[in-house]
């Protein structure tokens, strides 16, 4: 390493030596960067553009995968689920953390308790959560079937039914994510100034009020975080169906990263999990760019 | 603390709050329970029943969970290794040297944050395979090692850093790297904790990726064992697959329990960036 004479000051100089030193610390990452992201990204695109049968040169087959992707009905069914998906479990879990922060802010006994008892499934894998929810789902001697046999109701087979399988997923999820979006929410009520609560106490005296006009709009963007990882995780979280569903009965559950997981993996249609590859990606760009646009309008203050 | 909205500390909410606490342990108490109930009184519900550890004898000869647990550490600290380094040296150019290019590289890198890795199994496994990585640590670790994530977080970090104290150093003759180490480092340690956390507990739980880049026991973490292990193929019953499931969270569930505050804060903290 070079050791600038101690007589000048040493801050503006050297940028040669200074742009030399910063690319080699960034060859690491901008290496892995290329390696796993945006090279699979353009080799996606390549891909998707392309048909190759074993033994053939790739030929350019244009849009042609992606036109096969639009008339899929495994496809679509699985755009549908996911949007079902993502339509019933972020705004569910998204509003139970609000709630559960609501709950658990201030000081009584059991707090910590209380606290412990929403985060915790936050720290399993969903694996795990999965493997547990088995037992309350099994048709005839699951838990969630005894119950009701108790109340002299016969419940349905929740994980073979196409009309339940779905549902049981999304509760699983709701589950498994509430309470790490109570977290965010926590650390948010922490930060909102305490004049600014006390002003609000004299202006407006109910409690429902003062959460509605004052505390929410300040957790706007806390909400707006949230809500783009719930949206994010929609996509993600595929790992219950692995163990709870397979996507089935009749792809009733599948979701559109387990399906691209079997098209790549079960069937190996390179080309196809490409064309797949690309649908989800726009679909986050999509996400991205929303909250952008979402986070300028909310960060008035 | 003062009470900042008091629709949800009145008595009757309260009363839903615990009533929903309950709810959401249920399940976790349940597992427990089974697995303690050995045979056939795993779903009985009588007290008196027998208990015993039999299902955890029997969980254990089906499958190699001290092997699953190995890999998994193994896997996660050689992950959280790499992503330290990779992301230190990075965050430091990004925050404290001047390049032509810097704006654009910066703006690369939180791209990543758009793309998630997931998406791109089918491309990374062909990756992976080409290195002859598939079934090694190094492979599940290594698609996510230059996390976009923590390069920011470190970036934001050491831009707090005055840069008097780097100054002040180099008069003292350190070099650029000493002075990474020696002032930028250690400054930085909650920050390190904070993304320690954060990374261990979610590449503890990763299934997808490792599933994919995994084929034999000799790699395969909890997570994909604990799948295998609830395949209706190989017939364990409740019992022994809620022994199982405790088996592989035990050690997760414990060190949460331990080191909860920092956990939480934890997220907080990467949560709030």
């Amino acid at each position: 390493m070079t050791v600038t004479p101690t007589r000048t000051p040493p801050s503006p100089r050297r940028p040669a030596g200074q742009a030399a030193l910063a690319w080699a610390l960034l060859a690491p990452a901008l290496l892995l960067l290329a390696g796993f992201t945006y090279g699979p990204t353009l080799a996606s695109l390549w891909q998707a553009l392309h048909t190759e049968a074993p033994g053939l040169p790739a030929a350019f087959t244009g849009a042609d995968q992606l036109r096969a992707l639009a008339e899929d009905p495994v496809f679509r069914q699985a755009l549908r689920n996911n949007a079902l998906y993502a339509a019933v479990t972020v705004p569910l879990s998204v509003g139970l953390a609000l709630a559960m922060a609501l709950w658990v802010q201030d000081r009584f006994a059991g707090r910590g308790l209380l606290r412990l008892a929403f985060f915790t499934p936050t720290v399993l894998p969903m694996v795990a959560a999965a493997n547990l929810w088995l037992i309350f789902y099994a048709p005839d001697i699951g838990l969630l079937n005894r119950a009701l046999a108790w109340a002299g109701l016969h419940g349905p087979n929740w994980l073979g039914d196409a009309g339940t399988a779905l549902w049981a997923l999304m509760a699983v999820t709701v589950w498994k994510e509430a309470g790490f979006f109570m977290v965010f929410y926590l650390a948010a009520l922490q930060s909102l100034s305490p004049e600014l609560m006390d002003a609000a106490r004299l202006e407006a005296p109910s409690a429902w009020t003062r959460l509605r006009r004052v505390t929410l709009p300040l957790l706007a963007p806390t909400t707006l975080f949230v809500g783009v990882n719930a949206l994010i995780n929609a996509v993600k979280l595929v790992d219950h169906l692995f163990v709870l569903t397979r996507g089935g009965p009749n792809n009733a559950s599948t979701l559109l990263l387990y399906y691209l997981y079997e098209i790549a993996f079960k069937f190996q249609d390179l080309n196809y999990a490409a064309a797949l590859t690309l649908v989800l990606l726009a679909l986050l760009g999509a996400v991205s760019a929303a909250q952008f646009w979402l986070a300028r309008r909310i960060h008035y203050r | 603390m003062t009470t900042l909205t008091s629709p949800f500390s009145a008595g009757p909410s309260r009363a839903l709050a615990w009533l929903l606490g309950a709810l959401w342990v249920l399940p976790l108490l349940l597992l427990g329970w089974v697995a303690f109930r050995p045979g056939a009184g795993a779903l009985q519900f009588d007290l008196a029943g027998p208990w015993g550890l039999d299902n955890f004898r029997a969980a254990w000869q089906v499958a190699p969970f001290g092997h699953y647990l190995l890999n998994t550490v193994a896997i996660v600290t050689l992950l959280l290794a790499l992503q330290l380094t990779v992301c230190t040296l990075a965050a430091y150019a990004l925050a404290r040297l001047r390049f032509a290019g810097r704006g654009l590289v910066f703006a690369l890198v939180l791209l990543q944050l758009m793309v998630m890795p997931e998406v791109l199994i089918a491309e990374n496994y062909a990756s992976i395979a080409r290195l002859g990585l598939v079934d090694r640590w190094l492979g599940v670790a290594l698609p996510y090692v230059a996390s976009a994530f923590g390069i920011f977080l470190l970036r934001q970090t050491f831009m707090t850093v005055p840069q008097e104290l780097e100054d002040a150093a180099r008069i003292e003759g350190l070099g650029r790297l000493a002075i990474l180490w020696r002032v930028y480092v250690p400054l930085a340690r909650p920050t390190y904790l904070a993304y320690a956390l954060v990374s261990v507990a979610y590449h503890w739980n990763n299934f997808l990726w490792p599933l994919v880049a995994t084929n034999t026991e000799a790699s395969r973490p909890l997570t994909v064992g604990m799948a295998l292990f609830a395949a209706p193929e190989t017939g364990v019953d409740w019992g022994v697959l809620s022994a199982g499931t405790l088996l592989s969270v035990g050690p997760l569930l414990a060190g949460f329990l331990v080191f909860q505050r920092q956990f939480m804060q934890s997220f907080m903290h990467a949560g709030l960036k």
